[in-house]
């Protein structure tokens, strides 16, 4: 697992590591049944508070993508590819959301961001 | 379980008084301390530790009443001041062997890790000691007996950043197993954004909030606005400031509507201790 944090970022922290993870998650990074560091662990190695870890490690289980097993830990969830590449675009297009609106406020047509982003994608 | 629990403080000086002080800490989390100089840090701290004649209130600590186990509950307490004002002229390690038979599961293996790790040497005279080093020899001390829960009065100011760093990662490695609270007042919030679990925020002898961190710093927005756009939330604002590029200001979250064009940022702890800092002053 692979998280950076930054704590200069304007996304709470627990955002920051959910979001992190999540995608890791979803790009088969990290296979269904890994187990996740306990909560306590992982907050001091980060060097970020115990609730925040908490947090991130709730939101991921509410979005289904890690259940806990009372005693033994976290671990990554087992979804169909169906389901998985659901939720991938689910992600996506929250994220392409928040670019669109940007592109809106300079008074971009979808046809000239199209146009640009085929540049930028080659 | 809640290992402080501090109900209604009461405290009144001629210039200054603690107001209905209500907070609490849950086992096994690290809660910052944070208000201006002045603001009953320290009086709140020392009336937990019962250092101080209340007027009225509740202190419990770990369930039971301060006011009716304060010797038991002492030995499960490692607190520490900045300074140290008493046998200055006498060495570490002299000081050690008085202060140590007070407590009951005091262990030497522990203070002498401590030591090592804060490369204090036994055999220096206590007013030889750096303010640095004082505050490390007074952790060492409360952490050497078993200390269940830690209040500590601004343990970091006066160390360096890498001392700061150092100790951050000891407070983090006592609250692994759940077992240990922490509770320390400070006033270099960066040291809070890297380990404190929740915020209490003390003004003027009063608590303004008392929350897990990301909901403490949550309910606050920071609004950025043109001159012009000030008029819509003047009323609301904390304070504000303004400067040629327009204003910023303080708002609780609940008070901002977010479709407005005002620009709005979640505000760091210092921030937020600013804004409130300059809503005292604008009433002087």
């Amino acid at each position: 697992m692979n998280v950076a944090i930054s704590s200069s970022s304007e996304k709470p922290i627990y955002q920051q590591l959910f979001e992190q993870i999540s995608a890791q998650i979803l790009k088969g990074e990290l296979p269904s049944g890994y187990c996740l560091p306990p909560i306590r662990q992982a907050a001091q190695e980060l060097q970020i508070s115990v609730i925040t870890v908490k947090k991130a490690w709730e939101e991921l289980e509410r979005s289904r993508l890690i259940h806990t097993i009372t005693g033994k830990g976290c671990f990554v969830a087992e979804f169909t590819n169906e389901e998985m590449l659901r939720m991938r675009n689910e992600m996506i297009s929250k994220q392409m959301a928040i670019d669109a609106s940007y592109y809106k406020s300079f008074g971009l047509t979808l046809e000239e961001v199209i146009a640009m982003m085929k540049e930028i994608y080659q | 379980m809640l290992a402080l629990d501090i109900q209604n403080l009461n405290k009144k000086y001629d210039h200054f008084q603690l107001k209905n002080v209500t907070f609490q800490l849950e086992k096994g989390y690290i809660m910052g301390f944070i208000g201006a100089n002045g603001a009953g840090k320290t009086t709140t701290i020392k009336s937990i530790l019962n250092m101080i004649q209340l007027d009225s209130g509740d202190v419990r600590i770990m369930g039971k009443r301060m006011a009716e186990h304060e010797l038991e509950l002492k030995q499960d307490i490692g607190c520490a001041f900045g300074g140290i004002e008493f046998y200055t002229r006498s060495k570490i390690g002299k000081l050690t062997e008085v202060i140590k038979p007070f407590y009951k599961n005091w262990d030497d293996d522990t203070y002498y890790g401590y030591l090592k790790r804060f490369k204090l040497d036994e055999n220096k005279k206590i007013a030889e000691l750096s303010t640095g080093m004082k505050v490390k020899y007074n952790l060492a001390i409360a952490l050497s007996h078993g200390a269940k829960l830690l209040i500590l009065d601004e343990p970091t100011s006066g160390l360096d950043p890498v001392a700061r760093d150092d100790l951050l990662d000891i407070f983090q490695t006592l609250v692994i197993d759940g077992e240990i609270s922490i509770l320390f007042s400070t006033h270099i919030t960066s040291d809070l954004e890297k380990c404190a679990d929740f915020i209490t925020y003390i003004d003027n002898g009063q608590i303004i909030n008392s929350a897990d961190k990301e909901e403490f710093k949550a309910s606050y927005r920071l609004l950025n606005g043109k001159e012009s756009e000030l008029g819509q939330v003047k009323d609301k604002l904390i304070s504000y400031k303004i400067n040629s590029f327009g204003f910023t200001g303080l708002i609780h979250a609940k008070d901002f509507d977010p479709a407005s064009e005002i620009r709005s940022a979640l505000p760091t702890l210092e921030e937020i201790m600013v804004y409130f800092a300059k809503k005292e002053e604008a009433y002087v």
